[in-house]
């Protein structure tokens, strides 16, 4: 069974129905034995870093996600979620991530040229870095959904695939039992769920 | 790079795809969730649902066949009709959709766009206006076309993104219906007005208007279109296999 991290923010929906369209039972969850319980985490995420971060640490999921995570259960984090995965935000200020992967979150617009727009909001492609079991089933130039201002850099050490946007932006990460995408897995299509289900694949690290 | 996206529109009314839709190899050619995943299947980057209901009944059954197409087709979603307050953008987001688009409800409240934007971020808030030329300005038309608001629009559009609108749907009412490609010359104002992604509407006959609108304006993100889509006129296939003949960065499915 999937949790499906409920603190609060972006809309669930669409991950539940994903994982139920690849046979894979999954719950919307706030309850912390619940996550415990659960064979494998999904750490949802839209909007601001400082207000989600803030949010599931006054859930106390923070801790419990962590703490898994440190076990070797499975954990994708997608979107927000996954810059979550990081030690810190440069997102209106510094703030802090949960620290299981090493590197931070910086502005796009430091990194691109000016004339495009941001958010980088639509389909682009996938430039596989380093063959990873959450990418068992996806192909070099495989199309997927980005909406983001902000991406993960001085992240070598986990980074998985990346995305041309004026510059080569990270679009999956991965080490051990920790993933993360920076597109919506949901959103994207076949691709999309054939990346959900090399995840529910994942051998855990336990 | 990142693609254009190619965008076709549903309009559904009490519970059915209106405006026509004509497809051999649907069954149930009004259904708005089989439409869907056939758009879902063959080519089309993202779907717009547009509720044209007036009665409850009919919005009620707009939001069941939400739900159902969130939970079996999985591009983005973006709805619109009948959104005047933050509590229609909830009861869409809930079903499932990613996006909402705000038209009317927007120029009866101007302080919708940023409330909505507040709460659900920037991404989620679509901006539609559709524009015509009167006296030779450019103006905003509300309540579906029929009245004129005296806006000018390069200015609404400007005033609402900096209010948190994230996209633009720029529906032309001067080149709507006439299939002789969109409206070049106000979706380049538009283009030149807001950093937001811009998604042209209104004129597309044929695949060779989607070449000339993604060729002539690099400023446009996507081409949204209903009828040439519904009755087989274009194929969104043949249209993504075109545009990537003229180097126009396309996701073939």
């Amino acid at each position: 069974m999937i949790a499906i991290i409920d603190y609060g923010v972006g809309n669930l929906f669409s991950l539940r129905s994903s994982f139920a369209a690849i046979g894979q039972e999954a719950v919307v969850t706030n309850n912390i034995e619940e996550i415990r319980r659960a064979d494998r985490l999904l750490l949802p995420g839209v909007g601001a870093f400082q207000d989600a971060a803030e949010k599931l640490r006054a859930s106390g999921m923070d801790k419990a996600v962590t703490e898994e995570a440190a076990k070797g259960k499975p954990l994708l984090g997608v979107c927000l979620g996954m810059q979550m995965l990081f030690e810190k935000s440069y997102e209106y200020g510094v703030h802090e991530g949960l620290g299981l992967l090493r590197g931070e979150i910086r502005p796009i617009e430091e990194r691109i040229p000016g004339g495009l727009k941001i958010p980088q909001m639509g389909w682009n492609g996938l430039k596989i870095v380093k063959e990873s079991p959450l990418l068992k089933y996806t192909r070099e130039g495989d199309y997927v959904y980005f909406v983001h201002s902000y991406s993960a850099v001085n992240c070598e050490e986990s980074l998985l695939a990346v995305t041309e946007y004026g510059a080569e932006l990270t679009a999956c990460v991965g080490k051990g039992n920790v993933f993360g995408c920076q597109f919506h897995p949901e959103k994207s299509g076949e691709v999309g769920l054939r990346i959900l289900k090399a995840f529910c694949e994942t051998e855990g690290m336990a | 790079m990142i693609t254009k996206r190619i965008i076709p529109c549903l309009d559904v009314k009490d519970g059915r795809v209106v405006k026509g839709v004509n497809f051999q190899k649907l069954g149930d050619v009004a259904s708005p969730v089989e439409l869907a995943k056939y758009y879902s299947g063959n080519g089309a980057d993202e779907l717009v649902f547009y509720d044209i209901t007036a009665s409850a009944e009919g919005r009620a059954l707009f939001t069941d066949i939400l739900t159902e197409t969130a939970r079996t087709v999985f591009i983005p979603l973006t709805v619109g009709g009948g959104i005047n307050t933050t509590d229609d953008f909830d009861r869409v987001l809930k079903c499932g959709a990613d996006k909402v688009s705000v038209n009317s409800g927007a120029i009866r409240d101007p302080s919708l766009v940023g409330k909505a934007a507040k709460l659900y971020g920037d991404q989620c808030v679509v901006l539609s206006v559709d524009v015509k030329r009167v006296d030779g300005v450019f103006r905003i038309f509300a309540k579906g076309g029929r009245e004129n608001t005296g806006m000018e629009a390069i200015e609404w559009v400007r005033r609402c993104v900096g209010e948190g609108a994230g996209e633009v749907v720029v529906n032309s009412m001067d080149t709507d219906g006439v299939k002789q490609g969109f409206d070049l010359e106000l979706l380049e104002k538009v283009c030149d007005a807001v950093r937001v992604p811009v998604i042209a509407s209104g004129g597309a006959g044929c695949i060779r208007d989607f070449i000339t609108l993604f060729n002539t304006l690099p400023g446009v993100d996507a081409g949204l279109a209903a009828s040439i889509f519904h009755f087989g006129e274009v194929a969104i296939n043949d249209l993504k296999a075109e545009m990537k003949r003229n180097g126009i960065p396309a996701r073939i499915v």
